[in-house]
């Protein structure tokens, strides 16, 4: 008590030079209280989807039951030979895919659980979503491995489990480090993403009319009461996912990266691959995550909580990894050029010289290039820039994974695999139809589940914080506060 | 006339914000009761040492779920591949050699069984789901979700009294008091 009132008359009693302090930007917009933020949120879910969502969802669900169901049904009863495995190239569709998915699904575990770990704040309004987008990515990504074995009704070899042939899984195999790495990554995603969306399951279900609805939201929602014993033990169980799923989602890529650096091929067998491969899936995956919040933003004008700060830190994000990624494109030619190794600069010739070097160009100027605009904020702030510069990495990435995969097995050790490769139409039926599955699934999650963290985006409030109304009795007098740079805001006012 | 016996759970009182339900919170710990509660639609920080919860035993749980997920792993790969069925493949050697091609697997299953022990000591430590609670049956407990800001105290309290317990939410600022009963 003595000491307080001490303190007190210090900080009352304090003159000369003040501390100059930079304000914090706000991550919610226009001061909306509890209640708007619940009222916006939910009514996602509760109102009836604008005719926007209709206008995507239904082509998409078509495409994703032709291409995937329709696909699927025609390659298993056909047998692969329809995805044109005749030699060593040509099962390299379903693999630049299945790594394709794999990267986009990084993003999600990378802003829950590193960005938590390093108290990022602003991820409390990105997470949900790119969470979903994770666990929808890998959904797509599962396909390919798992019917590319051929018979499918038999992939059940991969799991550890005896069969009647008394062999065992090859546990010195990185394929089946890679069954272990996505099928942890995606359990452990799953858990992540349903412990997170418990509480607002809850707010969902307190707001619920119907009967069918309150059941149901009842039953996922697991009677959650906002009660603080259960935050105690809920934010330690949140924070221990993070901290396990930090390494998970490094070690994933690198696992993937190990299915092509154990071997022995020219241009695979390098050392740099886990470093590039994880710094290309976040780049990859913030660009999804960016090229799907945006649109959805503007339909459910979820503008004053995903607002521009956001899409600035994440652009800022993609042009660091995207300069990671360029980094490692050069430095694996250096490698080629400096390691004096005859076949490994030969397979660098063939992929900026050979018949495929339109693929690497493509690449090279859309994961390198088009995110160095992002050096301007005037770029980071137009979001027709933004939404182009994603949508260019988007087809970057995948083409990345096409010029790995394609130019080294098309020019591998026999010369009488050398072939010019042509996917079949099955294989890019299947491919696009895996994009329509992802946003059919994507969309199916914008109308049924809460798509912003509404628990952790109250938590940002300045409000939420139990000292705050001592803050406003005891003004600190001793720090000048420098006003941020926000776009959307003019001294602390939205501009509206 | 209905004759149903209602069984009285305890007070629910609400507060306005958080740091409102922060100070009442010191004040019913201090108070001496036990089974007691704070709700809110969000967690507060530093709200446990106001009412004097310790802190969540899950990391011990989850340690040992990890060592589980570490031993499987370890067992399993090398009495596989090394004890029962010794497979040489691209020349990698078959004996205590070959454990760090181990390595990845003992990573990811420590992961895994690390991610369920969190999941059900989780779910253990908070005794969900159930899906009815006594203040379920509270109309203005729908905003615990919401916006409100909410101190129920259990009449199971030893130290719980119709008068006394009531009083005390009064004086330490609580609004619409309400006395929540359990059908039963």
């Amino acid at each position: 008590m003595a000491e307080a009132t001490v303190s007190k008359e210090t900080s009352a009693k304090r003159e000369g030079p003040k501390l100059p302090v930079l304000e914090r930007e706000k991550l919610i917009l226009n001061k909306r209280s509890y209640n708007w933020i619940t009222e916006r949120i939910c009514g996602v879910v509760e109102n009836p989807q604008p005719i926007l969502w209709w206008m995507l969802f239904i082509p998409c669900s078509l495409i994703a039951a032709i291409g995937v169901g329709g696909g699927l049904f025609h390659l298993v009863s056909t047998g692969v030979g329809v995805w044109g495995n005749t030699n060593r190239a040509m099962w390299g569709w379903p693999i630049v895919n299945f790594v394709f998915w794999i990267g986009i699904g990084h993003a999600g575990t990378l802003i829950s659980a590193i960005l938590f770990l390093t108290r990022q704040n602003w991820r409390t309004s990105i997470n949900r979503a790119a969470e979903a987008m994770t666990i929808f990515a890998v959904c797509c990504a599962g396909i390919f491995p798992a019917f590319h074995v051929g018979r499918v009704w038999m992939a059940w070899f991969l799991a550890p489990i005896p069969n009647p042939n008394a062999i065992w899984q090859n546990f010195k195999s990185p394929l089946l480090w890679d069954v272990f790495a996505v099928s942890t990554y995606f359990t452990i995603s799953l858990i992540f993403w349903y412990l997170g969306m418990v509480p607002d399951l809850a707010t969902i279900r307190d707001r619920a009319t119907g009967k069918i609805r309150k059941l149901l939201y009842g039953v996922f929602s697991l009677g959650w009461r906002g009660s603080n014993r259960h935050w105690s033990h809920y934010e330690m169980a949140y924070l221990l996912l993070a901290a396990l799923s930090t390494p998970l989602v490094l070690s994933v890529h690198s696992v993937v990266s190990f299915d092509f650096a154990t071997s022995v091929v020219p241009g695979w067998h390098t050392t740099i691959f886990p470093p590039y491969f994880v710094a290309g899936a976040i780049f990859g995956g913030f660009a999804m995550v960016l090229t799907i919040m945006i649109p959805a933003r503007y339909i459910y004008g979820l503008g004053d909580l995903i607002t521009m700060k956001h899409v600035d830190n994440m652009a800022k994000i993609i042009l660091l990894t995207g300069s990671i990624v360029g980094y490692a494109y050069l430095m694996e030619l250096f490698m080629a050029f400096y390691g004096a190794a005859k076949y490994e600069m030969e397979a660098f010739k063939f992929r900026i010289a050979g018949p495929y070097n339109w693929a690497y160009f493509t690449m090279m100027a859309c994961n390198v290039i088009s995110p160095q605009v992002f050096w301007w904020k005037k770029c980071r702030e137009n979001l027709w820039v933004v939404m182009a510069v994603c949508m260019c990495v988007n087809i970057g990435m995948w083409f990345e994974r096409f010029v790995i995969i394609v130019t080294t097995l098309s020019r591998m050790w026999l010369p009488g695999d050398w072939k010019y490769y042509y996917p079949s139409a099955q294989d890019i039926m299947l491919f696009v139809g895996t994009i329509g599955m992802f946003l059919t699934l994507f969309l199916l999650f914008l109308r049924f589940l809460p798509c912003i963290n509404i628990a952790e985006v109250k938590w940002t409030k300045e409000e939420s914080d139990p000292h705050f109304e001592d803050k406003e009795e005891h003004v600190d007098d001793g720090v000048e506060v420098i006003p941020a740079y926000q776009l959307e805001l003019e001294n602390g006012e939205a501009k509206v | 006339m209905s004759t149903t016996v209602k069984r009285v759970y305890g007070y629910l009182a609400e507060f306005e914000s958080a740091s409102k339900l922060y100070k009442a919170a010191e004040k019913v710990r201090d108070a001496g009761f036990q089974k007691w509660d704070c709700h809110s639609s969000y967690p507060i920080h530093g709200l446990d040492d106001a009412m004097g919860i310790k802190r969540s035993v899950l990391p011990y749980f989850v340690f040992f779920g990890g060592l589980t997920g570490f031993l499987t792993a370890i067992s399993l790969a090398y009495i596989t591949q090394v004890e029962i069925y010794p497979t040489v493949v691209q020349g990698k050697p078959a004996n205590i050699f070959t454990i760090p091609a181990f390595f990845p697997i003992m990573f990811e299953l420590t992961v895994l069984f690390s991610g369920f022990t969190v999941l059900f000591g989780l779910l253990g430590l908070m005794q969900l789901p159930r899906l009815n609670h006594p203040l379920f049956a509270s109309k203005q407990f729908a905003r615990a979700t919401d916006d409100g800001f909410f101190i129920s105290i259990e009449a199971r309290d030893p130290k719980f009294s119709a008068e006394g317990t009531k009083a005390l939410l009064n004086e330490i600022g609580g609004a619409n008091i309400e006395l929540v009963e359990d059908e039963n």
